[in-house]
């Protein structure tokens, strides 16, 4: 993702989609738009800034710009502060928006025409959008257009976020605007400033009553409920049954991510490997090969091998929020969050993180108190992200005996299972622990969280979002991984080892001497020099861990089947005590640089980083003494 | 009264918002979301034990909010129609 400033179609006007959130605005936005949306960040801060482009039957082209959803213009979160400065034309790199179409939800008239009481203050050519028609007149609402458009003094517009061809009209009123000459939408007195409090609390007062007036001229101020979300809710939300629901559906979400990714995975493997051959075969023994098969390609195969897991978790996310049930789950999941201090909003980025931490990481811009989201993005990497099953795999195959206890139960299934619990009772003990340095301002950390009626997800909107999940992630493998893993490489690679050498390369080079210099840190905690060495290499991606014992350890096999060599191997030189330490190091293990590189963007310096990574350092090395001293002491060692 | 010691299912009318000492800012979100004077509200679910996250419809949208957040809202109760 670019953090520079992003000009896309420059000279072209830009209209700005702005709503509450839950109005279907991003719905629209995929109607208008199609595919040919541009996902970035907004200059400076880590907000999603959504550009697409739509081209009219005119010819011409338009920039539509979906801003984040807003409750009012009086920025409380990261989020609508972006909004304001948007439409203020105030925010860097952004030109000012040539005209604003105000979605409102049909189904919520009353809180969405606040904010188009709001808008209409801006001094921008305004436009309102009547969105979700067809529900509302299916719920047997009638609203008179003409008389709201009167009420208003801007023109409406229909639209239905779910039909095909739900947004034509919008898209024939722009087709039909003279964009020359807009001065006829704009309404506002054209001061672009941001409203300070006290201005703010008077306008909610007067817009307020502005909102009832409107409603009651046309007749629409009863509220009609919806009577299909609330009988779901009396299900899904029962204090017994909802969190019983919610459990069977996260451990059914858990099986389809590690089974349906099989086969994916595997073929991702074989054709990296393929290409690696392949390489092999046309170029000489040299270290150009050596960079491109044991640096590039190994260690970005190593990462884009996670991309099928990432994606069915992510559809699953995804197909939960479109149908309104994701932040049900953040309420019913909110008594035990409370408890340690976060609110159900953190449950989201921590769901995610079980992929893989970036992406959790990235999902916590959706928490508006600061403390919530620092806390959440510190914890995020101790949910067991999937890069670290192929190590907990080769441990516990090596080290745990294969034999079935009461009621079926697999052993080495269970180890796995206590080593999830393990990351999750550590990040809850953590959150717990920071709840007590927490300022009594920040401890009143808000729940506040709207429950949308439930929804029918449409495919289309589905398939966008999970592209653009996959972009990101591509993206990003491109970039920064990309060096890490190259530079990691040159560590491990050079210098050369002098002829004749007798011991695996690897030793002789840099990550060699750093691995056997950290040695000495490790040696109470039970670890060999040359788990010390693998651990250089494993910081550019977890389970470049197993590959890199295999090099020490000098085995002659391809990357392949190296985990099915390493096992009887190392089951015969490790004690059952280091293995065991090793398996908790890798429970708190400081994260991939990757991780470390995604908090410090999100975060916006070094800060949070460091004191993330001497904390699950600290953790992990405590854990693992424990861990070693114990089994020492019942004689495993 | 407040919005936390009300009957569950039975519409209230939203007097005024009381502000947090300490946390000041949580009045002002509460009126953005919809907690203004004269609006409709109800209380649809207590959660486990009563002890929330409570469950609240103001107008037409549907909020779930802590105890702490709902003792902050004045209701008054609305004869019956």
């Amino acid at each position: 993702m670019s953090e520079s400033a992003v000009h896309f179609f420059p000279s072209e006007p830009i209209v700005a989609l702005l709503g509450n959130p839950n109005c279907g605005k991003t719905a629209l936005f995929n109607l208008l738009t199609g595919s040919r949306q541009k996902v970035a960040n907004y200059s400076g801060v880590t907000v999603e800034r959504k550009e697409g482009r739509l081209s009219l039957a005119s010819g011409k082209n338009i920039r539509i710009l979906d801003l984040p959803g807003a409750y009012s213009l009086y920025p409380r979160s990261l989020d609508e502060r972006v909004t304001c400065n948007v439409l203020l034309g105030r925010a860097e790199g952004e030109k000012r928006p040539d005209l604003v179409l105000c979605i409102l939800s049909a189904m919520n008239l009353r809180r969405n025409l606040r904010l188009v009481l709001a808008a209409k203050r801006l001094g921008l050519p305004c436009v309102v959008v009547l969105n979700m028609l067809d529900i509302a007149k299916r719920q047997g609402l009638q609203i008179d257009i003409a008389a709201l458009s009167q009420e208003l003094g801007l023109p409406v517009i229909t639209s239905v976020g779910i039909q095909s061809d739900g947004a034509d009209e919008i898209k024939k009123f722009l087709s039909e605007l003279d964009w020359r000459n807009l001065h006829h939408l704009r309404t506002g007195t054209g001061d672009a400033t941001l409203e300070s409090v006290a201005s703010h609390i008077a306008h909610a007062e007067s817009d307020n009553v502005q909102v009832q007036r409107i409603l009651q001229n046309l007749g629409l101020d009863q509220i009609i409920p919806d009577q299909l979300s609330d009988r779901l809710d009396a299900v899904l939300l029962h204090p017994v049954f909802g969190p019983i629901i919610l459990v069977a559906l996260l451990f059914c979400i858990f099986q389809a991510v590690f089974s349906w990714a099989t086969l994916p995975m595997e073929l991702i493997k074989t054709s990296v490997e393929y290409l690696g051959a392949q390489i092999s075969e046309v170029l000489p023994n040299s270290w150009l090969r050596s960079l491109l098969i044991n640096g590039i390609l190994a260690g970005l195969g190593g990462v884009v091998v996670f991309l099928p897991q990432i994606l069915i978790l992510f559809f699953f996310i995804l197909l939960l929020e479109e149908s309104g049930y994701l932040p049900r789950a953040a309420y019913l999941l909110d008594r035990v969050m409370g408890s340690v201090g976060l609110s159900g909003r953190s449950f989201i980025p921590l769901l995610s993180s079980f992929a893989c931490a970036i992406p959790g990481i990235m999902a916590t811009r959706s928490i508006s108190n600061a403390r919530d989201r620092m806390v959440t993005i510190l914890i995020a990497p101790m949910m067991t992200c999937s890069a670290r099953l192929p190590v907990y795999a080769l441990l516990i195959s090596a080290f745990i005996p294969e034999q079935k206890l009461w009621a079926n139960i697999d052993l080495q299934g269970l180890a796995l299972f206590l080593l999830y619990l393990a990351g999750i009772f550590g990040a809850m003990a953590v959150a717990w622990i920071l709840k007590r340095f927490a300022s009594e301002q920040f401890r009143m950390n808000a729940l506040m969280m709207e429950l949308p009626s439930y929804h029918l997800p449409r495919l289309g909107n589905l398939a966008i979002s999970l592209w653009q999940r996959a972009e990101i992630f591509l993206r990003r493998v491109g970039g920064i991984i990309l060096i890490m893993t190259v530079g990691l490489w040159a560590l491990s690679s050079f210098p050369l080892p002098p002829e004749g050498a007798t011991l695996s390369p690897i030793q002789y080079s840099f990550a060699g001497m750093l691995g056997q210099a950290l040695a000495h840190v490790f040696s109470p905690i039970g670890f060999n020099w040359e788990i010390s060495i693998a651990l250089v290499p494993g910081m550019a991606a977890r389970e470049v861990v197993v590959s890199s014992l295999a090099t020490v350890y000098a085995l002659s096999s391809s990357s392949a089947d190296a985990a099915e060599a390493l096992v009887p191997l190392i089951s015969s030189t490790w004690s059952l005590a280091t293995a065991l330490s090793l398996l908790a190091w890798f429970v708190f293990a400081p994260q991939c640089l990757s991780t470390i590189a995604a908090v410090k963007r999100e975060t916006g310096g070094w800060k949070i980083p460091a004191i993330m990574l001497s904390y699950l350092f600290g953790l992990a090395y405590i854990a693992s003494f424990i861990t070693y001293r114990i089994a020492i002491f019942f004689g495993l060692g | 009264m407040h919005l936390d010691q009300v009957d569950l299912e039975a519409t209230y009318r939203v007097c005024t918002i009381n502000a947090l000492k300490g946390a000041p800012q949580i009045k002002g979100q509460l009126e953005d979301i919809g907690f203004l004077p004269g609006e409709q509200v109800t209380l649809l679910r207590k959660g486990l034990l009563k002890k929330g996250p409570y469950l609240v419809r103001v107008g037409a949208s549907t909020f779930a909010l802590r105890q702490s957040e709902a003792r902050l809202i004045e209701v008054e109760s609305v004869p019956h129609v």
